[in-house]
């Protein structure tokens, strides 16, 4: 075989794997979607308390880092907003151009990409190691549906709790914007409000909403499609949950390009 | 005159093949579990005992043949309907499989917390009995992380056997365990038979099969090459039989000198 014949053999079985992990995923939401609708039917419901837990591991306990990094990027953005205003003598403008670009953009960004890193990788590390240690064939021959219950709490938890971050992530990046903004430009604390306000519509705080929805859908399935697919021990549970990190993100910013381009033009 | 009737198998294995990509583990293979038999399957390592397993419990899809399960055909039947089947299927799996997330009494009562509607209080009551079975009694509380590992396979046999299946399956019971622990497992297991239960067990543990077996089966390269009762299998003439019951390997014995020249490079 010549090289080229290697190349074209490689791109042609990574191919075929994306496109089976994609097909994985797809079920794998299916079914989670079925159990959510059917399980009370067949008397097999999603447990509340996985959920409960679920939501305190992904929301409760990510409120510092989450609150560290928005307050961190709106000052960030305040600085580089003045910065650049400056230019044009418009830097009592900054307030519109940080509460939109908070709102819309580096909000559900910033959380997604926080919780892929602390949720997404744990999720995928739990599973494969609950896949190496049999745990997800003992829930098989238990009559027990993994995905209905392991996938489906993490989901519902996801899906409530990374947009109720992104909404703690507008708050404390807009306060951290604001602190700076009111003391560089010798604005009041209220005026800022006023001005955040007048700038923000409720469909640029849907919009952040909507999309950090679908970040949460992304990294779970992410997670969980990594995970089940760990072969080799402890060594590939560590490279599956870090490939699982790199896809989660990867797909967070690639989903967020085509979702501005079709929402916002 | 007709005889009795034969109650059909609790386990029907008919031309079962097992193939992983170009190479095939199980060759076609037959075998029946009789119901309230304890059946154990022996083999060396790479035989194909752990492959028939999953088959068994309906983990692998076979490329050919059929297995049924209390006259069902796994592969045969929707998933809602082989949920229905596992229900009455205990396994208790060689590392324990207990969830790490859930105390001792916890994992033992998941089952019943999954399949039944009984009350909390009534699933406790339930799985302390099961434990106290098992001989776990007092360590409810503890998670599978501060169990030993005679103790986690207690466990896992008692989360096997808290929903009283029909067929119950036990992947290398004994492994690891100390004499005394591995003996009071095998009489457990005894008295599940006794109690009508059927029981596969896959063990290397020759001492464990010999007391509990009413019947063994031999893989060998993903053949049964023997199966019988105890004594029919220590009387069995197959080379290959006797040496896997003395523990004597096929292989040549290794040249330890030869092996160290080729280490150092140096020539014969």
């Amino acid at each position: 075989m010549t090289l080229v014949t290697v190349y074209l053999e490689r791109i042609g079985r990574a191919t075929l794997k994306g496109v089976g992990e994609m097909g994985f995923a797809a079920a794998l939401l299916g079914e989670s979607l079925y159990w959510l609708v059917m399980g009370p039917r067949r008397a097999q419901t999603v447990r509340a308390s996985a959920v409960v837990a679920q939501m305190m591991e992904t929301g409760i306990n990510a409120l510092a880092i989450v609150a560290v990094l928005s307050g961190t990027i709106g000052v960030m953005l305040a600085i580089q907003g003045i910065y650049t205003l400056r230019v044009f003598g418009a830097e009592s403008r900054v307030t519109l151009g940080v509460a939109l670009s908070v709102v819309r953009e580096f909000s559900p960004l910033i959380t997604a990409i926080i919780i892929a890193g602390r949720t997404g990788s744990a999720l995928a590390a739990r599973i494969g190691t609950m896949r190496i240690n049999q745990e997800l064939d003992a829930l098989q021959v238990m009559g027990i549906s993994p995905v209905r219950f392991l996938v489906v709490p993490v989901l519902i938890a996801m899906v409530v709790m990374v947009p109720c971050l992104t909404i703690f992530s507008d708050i404390v990046a807009l306060l951290g914007a604001g602190a700076y903004i009111a003391g560089e430009l010798g604005l009041s604390f209220g005026a800022y409000v006023g001005q955040v306000a007048e700038s923000i519509r409720a469909n640029d705080v849907w919009h952040g909403i909507g999309k950090s929805a679908i970040f949460a859908v992304l990294i779970t399935l992410v997670g969980v499609v990594n995970g089940a697919s760990v072969v080799g021990g402890a060594e590939g549970v560590g490279r599956m949950t870090t490939r699982a990190v790199v896809q989660a993100i990867s797909a967070i910013v690639i989903t967020d390009m085509i979702f501005v381009f079709l929402v916002t033009r | 005159m007709s005889g009795p009737v034969q109650p059909s198998p609790a386990i029907e294995v008919r031309g079962l093949v097992a193939r992983y990509g170009a190479r095939q583990i199980l060759n076609g293979l037959n075998l029946d579990v009789r119901c309230g038999e304890i059946m154990v399957i022996m083999g060396g390592s790479g035989s194909g005992k752990s492959t028939l397993l999953n088959h068994l419990l309906g983990l692998l899809h076979p490329s050919a043949g059929t297995v049924r399960l209390l006259g069902k055909d796994i592969n045969a039947m929707g998933a809602s309907e082989r949920q229905e089947l596992h229900r009455q299927i205990g396994v208790a799996f060689q590392s324990g499989a207990l969830f790490s997330s859930l105390s001792v009494v916890d994992n033992i009562m998941l089952p019943l917390r999954e399949h039944t509607r009984l009350d909390r209080k009534t699933m406790a009551i339930m799985a302390r009995l099961t434990m106290e079975v098992v001989g776990l009694a007092g360590f409810e509380r503890l998670m599978p992380a501060e169990l030993s590992g005679g103790m986690i396979k207690r466990a896992a046999l008692a989360r096997a056997i808290v929903m009283d299946p029909k067929l119950l399956f036990c992947d290398e019971p004994s492994a690891g365990l100390d004499p005394v622990v591995s003996s009071q497992i095998d009489e457990l297991l005894l008295r599940l038979r006794d109690a009508g239960m059927t029981i596969v067990v896959v063990t290397h543990d020759l001492e464990s099969a010999f007391t509990i077996a009413d019947r063994i089966c031999i893989l060998d390269q993903g053949d049964i090459i023997a199966m019988g009762t105890v004594d029919d299998i220590r009387r069995h003439r197959s080379e290959r039989v006797q040496n896997l019951l003395n523990r004597r390997t096929e292989e040549a014995v290794l040249d330890v000198d030869a092996y160290l020249r080729r280490l150092t490079g140096e020539q014969d």
